[in-house]
């Protein structure tokens, strides 16, 4: 216990009634990390499930590495068969590090350090939400997306998507699709077209680095294999592309019990009852993209696994999940099909559910409401009786 | 005729150191507490001072705003000292006992003629009437108010709380009594008993007997009463402990008021967990000795069980109501890396964040760790598991805190209280102080609604 004496120690300036107590929170972070505090149970129930909000979010860190990793992976191997070089796997695992490391780099710093001054100036412990969040933001950009427009997008989904409305709990917004779509409104450039989804491909001529949907949606065929798309190497934002790995992801989710399960299922449904509808209308290549390729492709998986499950700004109410994950489902097929300016729907059906989440929890709520009033006029109805 | 009541949501947790079956005569405590801080919202107008001589059920205050409503000494002795904490709010009564033991003698009147104000008027003058309580609000009852129905819990699901088939035994006639005479008060009665078949309490007559069966909070009255006859707003409802039925036949046998109290004094750190024949407000050292308490500076010492009761010392005294002293070990102690998801396999979790499921029939050795830190409310859906009525608990939990006294009563303030959302303490990882909410909110509702 050597070290906890010295942590005593370091912390001392930063105790009640001293000289640096308003910092005490963002020195509490650091040492929570170290050790699970000794606080007691003061008021309510004695004893406490060993659950918190730390082993929460660190559960859905871990369900995200696998994505991660294969989309290092994969960001280099996209590059290495663009060039036509000759690569090993390490090659492009490392190709892929070099670009991706700093992005997440960014992402940290510049949130936790918003993060950490908020919870400073609101006085409050920091919230282990941005964990996550400041992963989410490098995984789903684009892979030669300028750091600066990383570390842009983050500052504006923690200040407005999220402490705007009141902090970690309160946001209305999925902040990291928000930092998403503030980049892809901002920056439209960087963010969409074929010279942005393989490592390099603006650097090398004459090679269409298009996402699926991309070369859908502009009437070019597609010709990667069913496999490819599930597997993941194919081009795309960074650790979107493998079915696989976040489907690993989603079983890690939904063991743990830390995601929703009833909004994944809810939104493969959706989607694939769209894609289906789709595929017997069959006006246009993108209506004939048969409806399993729709969800292996583009965003879909690992939106509905990792964004749409963010619990906050998520539907809260059993009911309520599974009509906002199969209306994410449906309108991410919608939208992938009839509005061609947008490829890809699902940051777009997620942030649109995000908005309707509350109305939709109102009205599963009120059902309840509603049933209460009613027995309670018909025990004054059999009173009076 | 007993009806069926099946529970699916809670959980029940598995702890070392439940009591087993054996009933021992606790050792004679020297001194005895009334608390006024026992009875939630009760303004405390004193009848004694420092120094008066006190027969066991001779009043020691009453009511402020209920002045009908008198309680009254456990013992007799002389009134040793008035303990008083900030703003001079009494928090205890202590009487050191005396050899004699006398009690106040009430005259009862015929049993097979007594009327409901009778019963009524004697349980109020005689200090039984605290034993009562109501909901909503989870208070003593207003004696003015009709009841739609009395409900007696004779089941008991929290982890390490005492078991009603034996705190009853022996006491069937008492109870039956007490159940007698309280039907008159509201011909609904309503007993809910657990799952066993050999139950002696299922014998009883004059009220809907219950089976209920399924995990905590199942015991919880509040949840019974959520499953039998719901309360709509403007409603009261009744509830009296089982114990307490049976003193207060008891009383209606003698006319002296019972401040009788079966225990299960229990937790892991005891040597010999068991049961012991005590009394209301006697002092707990006696019994922590008896039972093998060692180290008691690093133990907890909780009057209830280890969701929902109350902390004391060993220096502390029997409350009024709890049928459990529950004992833990202090938890101030830091564990390296403890947040890691499935580290600290001993620590029992009821997220699968945790190897928990891997042992399903472990006994857990729970210290008082919070086990993490108060944080903003993300993660849903995991009140809904422990919380086994038709309310939403999270959405009502937030219009608490929100003091929105509209959508309190909308999302069903009535139908809850604290108790009810202990395992929400428990459970929610965001270690929100739920029950403290609930108590906050009802009081709040019962000063504006009333």
């Amino acid at each position: 216990m050597m070290l906890r004496k010295q942590i005593d120690r370091l912390k001392k300036p930063f105790a009640k009634g001293s000289k640096y107590e308003r910092f005490a929170p963002a020195v509490n972070a650091f040492d929570t990390f170290l050790f699970v505090p000794n606080h007691t149970t003061q008021k309510g129930a004695h004893i406490r499930d060993a659950v918190d909000l730390k082993r929460t979010m660190v559960t859905v860190i871990i369900a995200l590495i696998p994505a991660l990793i294969y989309g290092i992976y994969n960001t280099g191997y996209q590059y290495f068969i663009q060039t036509g070089e000759a690569f090993t796997f390490l090659d492009a695992f490392l190709h892929g590090s070099f670009k991706i490391l700093p992005m997440i780099a960014v992402s940290y710093g510049v949130g936790l350090a918003i993060e950490f001054a908020f919870a400073v100036y609101r006085g409050h412990e920091v919230n282990e939400g941005y964990l996550v969040t400041g992963l989410l933001i490098p995984m789903i950009m684009p892979v030669d997306i300028p750091l600066w427009m990383v570390g842009l997008s983050v500052a504006f989904a923690v200040f407005i998507a999220k402490e705007a409305f009141g902090g970690t709990g309160m946001n209305i917004l999925n902040p990291a699709l928000t930092a998403r779509a503030f980049a892809f409104f901002a920056y439209p450039t960087y963010m969409s077209g074929n010279k942005v989804w393989v490592s390099e491909a603006s650097n090398v001529d004459g090679i269409s680095g298009e996402t699926i949907l991309g070369s859908l949606a502009s009437g070019v065929n597609v010709d990667y294999s069913m496999f490819e798309m599930f597997s993941g190497a194919i081009p795309g934002s960074i650790a979107e592309t493998s079915t696989l790995w976040v489907l690993v992801g989603a079983a890690i989710l939904i063991f743990t019990g830390v995601g929703s399960w009833r909004i994944m299922l809810g939104g493969v449904i959706g989607a694939a009852a769209m894609g289906f509808l789709f595929n017997l209308w069959g006006a246009n290549a993108l209506m004939q993209f048969d409806w399993m390729n729709h969800l292996i492709v583009g965003g879909f998986a690992f939106g509905i696994v990792f964004m749409a499950t963010d619990p906050v700004s998520a539907a809260q109410t059993v009911r309520g999940k599974w009509i906002y994950g199969i209306l994410v489902g449906i309108l991410c097929i919608l939208i992938r099909v009839f509005n061609p300016a947008y490829p890809e729907g699902v940051m777009l059906a997620i942030l649109l559910m995000n908005v309707f989440a509350p109305t939709i929890d109102h009205y599963v709520v009120q059902a309840n409401v509603n049933r209460r009033l009613k027995r309670k006029q018909h025990s004054a109805t059999v009173q009076t009786a | 005729m007993s009806t069926d009541i099946k529970i699916r949501k809670g959980l029940t947790l598995r702890l070392k150191g439940a009591p087993t079956n054996t009933i021992k005569t606790a050792p004679p405590s020297t001194q005895f507490a009334l608390k006024p801080t026992d009875f939630h919202g009760v303004f405390p107008k004193l009848v004694c001072k420092e120094g008066d001589a006190v027969q066991a059920g001779q009043p020691l205050f009453y009511s402020k705003y209920q002045d009908s409503i008198q309680f009254v000494s456990p013992a007799s002795g002389t009134v040793k000292e008035i303990k008083r904490g900030a703003k001079r709010k009494v928090l205890e009564i202590v009487i050191s006992a005396d050899k004699k033991q006398q009690s106040v003698t009430h005259k009862l009147p015929s049993l097979d003629k007594i009327t409901p104000e009778q019963i009524k008027e004697r349980l109020l003058a005689s200090g039984n009437w605290p034993f009562i309580k109501q909901r909503p609000y989870d208070i003593v009852a207003n004696p003015n108010a009709t009841p739609k129905a009395i409900f007696v819990s004779a089941v008991a699901t929290a982890p390490l709380s005492a078991q009603y088939d034996v705190v009853l035994e022996g006491q069937q006639d008492a109870f039956q009594l007490g159940i007698d005479m309280l039907s008159k008060l509201s011909p609904n009665l309503h007993l809910s008993i657990g799952a066993k078949e050999s139950s002696q309490i299922a014998q009883t007559k004059n009220c809907s007997i219950h089976r209920i069966k399924g995990p905590h909070p199942a015991g919880n009255v509040g949840v019974q009463i959520h499953h039998i006859d719901p309360m709509n707003a403007g409603e009261t409802a009744w509830v009296v402990g089982a114990e307490d039925v049976a003193n207060i036949g008891r009383f209606f046998q003698t006319g002296i008021f019972d401040a009788s109290r079966t225990l299960a004094v229990a937790g892991h750190p005891l040597t010999s967990p068991c049961y012991y024949k005590s009394t209301i407000g006697a002092l707990l050292e006696p019994l922590l000795d008896d039972v093998g308490a060692e180290n008691l500076a690093t133990l907890r010492v909780i009057n209830g069980d280890v969701l929902t009761g109350t902390a004391t010392s060993a220096n502390g005294y029997v409350g009024y109501y709890n049928n459990t002293i529950s004992v833990l070990p202090e938890g101030n102690r830091y564990r390296m890396f403890g947040w890691l998801p499935f580290a600290g396999p001993n620590i029992h979790s009821m997220s699968n964040t945790s190897l928990s499921w891997l042992f399903p029939k472990k006994q857990y050795t729970p210290d008082t760790n919070l086990n993490g830190e108060e944080r903003a409310l993300v993660v849903t859906g995991e009140m809904e598991r422990v919380f086994p009525m038709d309310i939403y608990p999270m959405q009502l939990l937030k219009a608490c805190m929100a003091n929105d006294i509209e959508k309190m009563e909308q999302l069903g303030i009535y139908e809850v209280a604290p108790e009810d959302f202990a395992l929400i303490d428990y459970a929610n990882s965001s270690k929100i102080e739920a029950q403290a909410i609930i108590r906050d909110a009802l009081d709040l509702m019962n000063k504006e609604v009333g």
